[in-house]
């Protein structure tokens, strides 16, 4: 399976996303610079995460107007997976590929820690190897990650289950206390309707081998993979 | 801009007359500014220099010491860790934001500039009673201004320390590290020698920020220090990003000859230093160089300290290329000026020549002071101080005090707005540790880093302070199980036309040297910032320590948390009771002296030699060095990052309990282990020659310290957590 990691610049996660697919995952990776317009021969996207463009807007709302962004939202369209971590989900928000705004956090400081997340549903191409309910340990790093909709998003949010990951305390409760940022619902990762695009900004890269504290991580990309090999059995 | 006159450039009277002697006639205002930066203390240490020659710089694992923009020492397999700390005091007093966040640029700066990935950023910061709002305010932006920085290059913050006293109220300080992993065949040296290759600025535009910086770090502060707010330069992390990214490819594509960042006194420090290794000379045109301003006048241009830029001086042939990289990350290189053979410095605007000195003039020719140091009154008083006529204190009231102490309490307010784990290489973060450890992605090899200094310790004995800050670093690295390697420091005293304030120098670098000297970890970068006082008071002696230590397994690293019920808890080395310079004297006493413990040199190396081989043979599963708070904190901090309490069975007499659980007397390390290797570990502890005392065992939800007939402290293991834990968040809040 080949996966393109998409550099802007700013991306500073792109080299750990990289060294997690081919060294941990052992799977094809290859950079994809912004200023390219196709990509052509990958199975999957990764967006890193970073401060693409210094994020001196509003995060990711520059970077949503690289060259590189229709042939991502073309492959997103015709279902190709595409996961945007951190920065990567800021970008996939502003540009539409998935719904609400990301706020400051509600301490209006950056908060760098180690969460528990909650696994909501175990049946997509990224959550395949996890068992719903699980309780996953996985770092966190932003300033904006205060997920934000209105009510009517949140409860098609809901209806349509694609609230994947909450944050939540070691039991799994999704309290206001362990909600680091004061996102909606706890909201710690979405995706979309059609469950080929998933936002989260936890990073999983972080966490998918076990000198960094644990492997909790790495399993999104093997259910990508696993994914992957059901399609092309089929 | 308003002239100034050589004197309110920072310049002394004799000082521009001997300028004048060197020119052969009166330099014009360009010239006179060029000095007056290369000739500030920042720049030019003329009050340092002579004392910092006792360091020692060289060793087997030294690459390069002191004289690049930073050392660089041997971690095996070709590779290589460059490393420096820097000050930026001064711009952080007045704003703390942009002071802090440039610092980090700075040295971050220095490290890509040898070639090297910058893997890890650490620092030391002091400030003021945390009960002043603008403490706290200066607190809160220097924090978020390091954060706002390194977060955006993706550099992980592993590690550092906050210490907090009244004598920094108006004079924070803000030291920088920054570490970077480079391949020993691609370090890059700025030295340039052939004659007519061109001269690159790349990066940021130029503008009026910061001129004058280095002079007016090189002064103390006033009440007039505010209206220095257009000395501050401002940060752009993400320009300083594509900087790095860029410059990297050039020197992967060996593409450079020399390269050299733009700091403190900007587009003059680093062309005349670029030059004056080979005795070259150079002629810049300062018409070529982009501006962010209309109007800005020669002067202007070459004391501008604004950030993110870079002078680059190409291999022959290889200008286009250079030009499509930077193209790629959409950075402007221009050619601003070319080496020439004549040993001068001329500077242009179009065709007019606007300025012409001697390249060497300006660096080797840089003054130099050696100043009489008188010791001070109270060093001798209060040493003096009778620990004897202390009041009793219940020590459970002060083992609470001390956890709350901001200068003990968890920093977890801090480093959690840091990003320590981007890069994926943070094996030991921030708050678990001794020091941070990094793996070396590739190798099965790790790195710790840290940095140390006591300065309440080095203000009451400079000589035993300075010793002390660098055994601690050592030990801390330890702890980790990795060896130390070497030191880079930051020495960060007050007015050295002081005798008194030039004497604490002295001592604390005599008592540095002697130390690195002893443990074989040499000292091979370092900055020097004085005039740190406010109000005509010195800040604390405090002579910071930056030390990288290597472990070849870092499997063999270890944490301070302990890990099992039942496990034994043990004192390696001596049970001390000096009280001198400690926590406890000053949280419960109110008491600033007593004579400062003296670090034996021969038993703390035996003593980082058995962590070595307790860690490497896997023996024991927690070690925590004895420091701030002494024993009774270092205990209580191995149990909350645990989460398990103990019980403990205290030695001496008692009436030495208060002594013996707070004495900070250094070399001494506090370890958890499997009953079942107790025996061996005794053994090993008895062929280095030094003392092993059974304290307890971990095990339980509660702090018990005792003796067989009395009950000193019976804590609550959430209790002391929740005190540790919470208080610099609530009063940060």
């Amino acid at each position: 399976m080949k996966f393109g990691v998409v550099v802007f610049p700013g991306s500073n996660c792109d080299a750990d996303c990289y060294h997690v697919i081919k060294h941990v995952a052992q799977q094809n990776v290859e950079y994809i610079w912004h200023k390219q317009d196709d990509v052509k021969g990958f199975d999957a996207l990764i967006l890193p995460g970073g401060f693409s463009y210094g994020d001196y807007l509003r995060t990711g709302a520059i970077a949503r107007f690289s060259p590189i962004m229709p042939a991502v939202i073309e492959f997103a369209q015709r279902g190709g997976p595409v996961i945007g971590i951190c920065n990567g989900f800021q970008i996939l928000l502003e540009a539409g590929l998935l719904p609400g705004a990301m706020l400051r956090n509600r301490s209006l400081t950056f908060i760098c820690d180690t969460v528990n997340l909650r696994v909501n549903r175990a049946d997509t191409m990224f959550t395949n190897q996890y068992v719903k309910d699980q309780v996953l340990q996985i770092p966190i790093a932003h300033g904006e990650g205060n997920y934000y909709c209105d009510g009517e998003t949140l409860k098609r949010l809901q209806d349509k289950q694609q609230i994947i990951f909450t944050y939540c305390d070691t039991e799994g409760r999704e309290t206001a206390e362990v909600n680091p940022n004061g996102s909606v619902a706890n909201i710690a990762g979405i995706i979309n309707e059609r469950g080929n695009v998933l936002g989260m900004m936890p990073h999983p890269e972080r966490r998918s081998e076990p000198i960094l504290g644990g492997s909790d991580g790495l399993d999104i990309f093997l259910s990508m993979i696993e994914w992957r090999q059901g399609v092309s059995m089929r | 801009m308003k002239e100034l006159t050589y004197r309110q450039m920072g310049l002394l009277d004799e000082e521009y007359q001997q300028i004048k002697t060197i020119l052969g006639r009166e330099p014009n205002y360009l010239e006179t500014g060029m000095f007056a930066v290369m000739w500030s203390e920042h720049c030019g240490y003329k009050n340092s220099r002579p004392l910092l020659k006792n360091f020692p710089t060289e060793g087997p694992q030294v690459i390069q010491g002191p004289g690049e923009n930073a050392g660089v020492v041997d971690i095996g397999d070709n590779q290589a860790l460059v490393f420096k700390i820097e000050s930026h005091n001064h711009p952080c007093a007045i704003e703390p934001y942009q002071g802090a966040a440039t610092g980090v640029g700075g040295i971050v700066r220095d490290i890509f500039t040898m070639g090297a990935r910058p893997i890890a950023l650490l620092n030391s910061l002091r400030f003021g009673d945390l009960q002043d709002p603008r403490v706290r305010q200066l607190f809160r932006g220097v924090v978020a201004g390091i954060a706002g920085y390194g977060n955006c290059l993706g550099i992980p913050t592993v590690g550092g320390e906050v210490y907090f006293h009244s004598s920094y109220q108006e004079n924070p300080l803000v030291n920088a590290m920054c570490v970077g992993l480079v391949n020993q065949d691609e370090i890059a040296l700025a030295v340039v020698e052939e004659v007519g290759s061109p001269i690159m600025l790349v990066g940021a535009k130029t503008g009026r920020d910061g001129i004058h910086g280095a002079t007016f770090a090189s002064e103390e502060l006033s009440e007039s220090s505010a209206e220095k707010r257009p000395s501050v330069q401002v940060g752009d992390p993400f320009m300083e990003k594509l900087l790095i990214e860029a410059c990297l490819e050039l020197i992967q594509e060996d593409l450079v000859a020399g390269m050299q960042d733009l700091g403190a006194a900007g587009l003059t420090s680093s062309i005349a230093e670029t030059a004056s290794k080979k005795g070259l000379g150079v002629m810049v045109d300062v018409s070529k160089v982009p501006r962010r301003e209309e109007g800005m006048t020669p002067y202007e241009i070459m004391l501008s300290e604004s950030q993110e830029r870079m002078l680059i001086v190409p291999r022959s042939g290889k200008e286009d290329r250079i030009a499509e990289i930077f193209d790629k990350w959409g950075l402007d290189a221009v050619v601003i000026g070319k080496v020439t053979g004549d040993g001068l410095f001329k500077v242009y605007e179009g065709e007019v020549l606007v300025g012409e000195v001697p390249v060497a003039a300006l660096t080797e020719g840089c003054p130099v002071y050696v100043r009489q140091g008188i010791e001070p009154p109270y060093y001798k008083e209060l040493q003096a101080y009778d620990i004897n006529t202390l009041p009793g204190y219940d020590p459970q009231e002060a083992l609470l005090k001390l956890l709350a102490s901001p200068n003990i309490a968890s920093k977890k307010w801090v480093y959690r707005q840091y990003d320590y784990q981007v890069m994926t290489n943070t094996a030991i973060v921030p708050g678990d540790g001794d020091a941070a450890v990094l793996r070396i992605k590739d190798t099965i090899k790790g790195v710790a880093l840290t940095t140390d200094c006591n300065s309440r310790m080095v203000y009451l004995d400079p000589y035993r302070g300075g010793k002390l800050a660098v055994c601690e670093a050592a030990r801390n690295l330890a702890c980790c199980g990795a060896r130390p390697l070497a030191l880079t420091n930051c020495l960060n005293f007050g007015n050295p036309e002081k005798p008194y304030i030039y004497w604490q120098m002295q001592n604390a670098i005599r008592g540095m040297a002697d130390a690195a000297r002893a443990l074989n970890t040499p000292v091979v970068s370092g900055n020097v910032s004085l005039y740190n006082e406010s109000k005509s008071v010195g800040v604390l002696p405090t002579p910071v320590v930056g030390m990288v230590g290597l472990l070849q397994d870092i499997s063999q690293r270890c944490t301070m948390s302990f890990k099992d019920e039942g496990d034994i808890i043990v004192l390696l080395g001596r049970v001390r009771t000096e009280l001198g310079g400690s926590e406890y004297l000053a949280v419960c006493h109110g008491i600033e002296a007593g004579e400062v413990p003296d670090p034996d040199l021969q038993e703390e190396i035996q003593l980082i030699e058995l962590l070595l081989e307790l860690c490497r043979r896997r023996l024991i599963k927690s070690a925590h060095d004895i420091s701030e708070g002494g024993l009774a904190v270092t205990l209580a901090e191995s149990a909350i990052k645990g989460r398990l309490g103990f019980t403990v069975d205290l030695p001496g007499t008692s009436d030495q309990a208060a002594q013996i659980l707070f004495s900070e007397a250094p070399t001494r390390v506090a370890v958890s282990l499997a009953a079942k290797n107790l025996d061996t570990v005794k053994s090993i502890v008895s062929q280095y020659q030094l003392p092993l005392t059974v304290l307890g065992r971990v095990g339980g939800r509660r702090l018990v310290i005792g003796r067989s007939d009395h009950m000193l402290i019976d804590l609550d293991l959430e209790q002391a957590a929740h005190t540790w834990g919470e208080v610099l968040a609530c009063i940060m809040k």
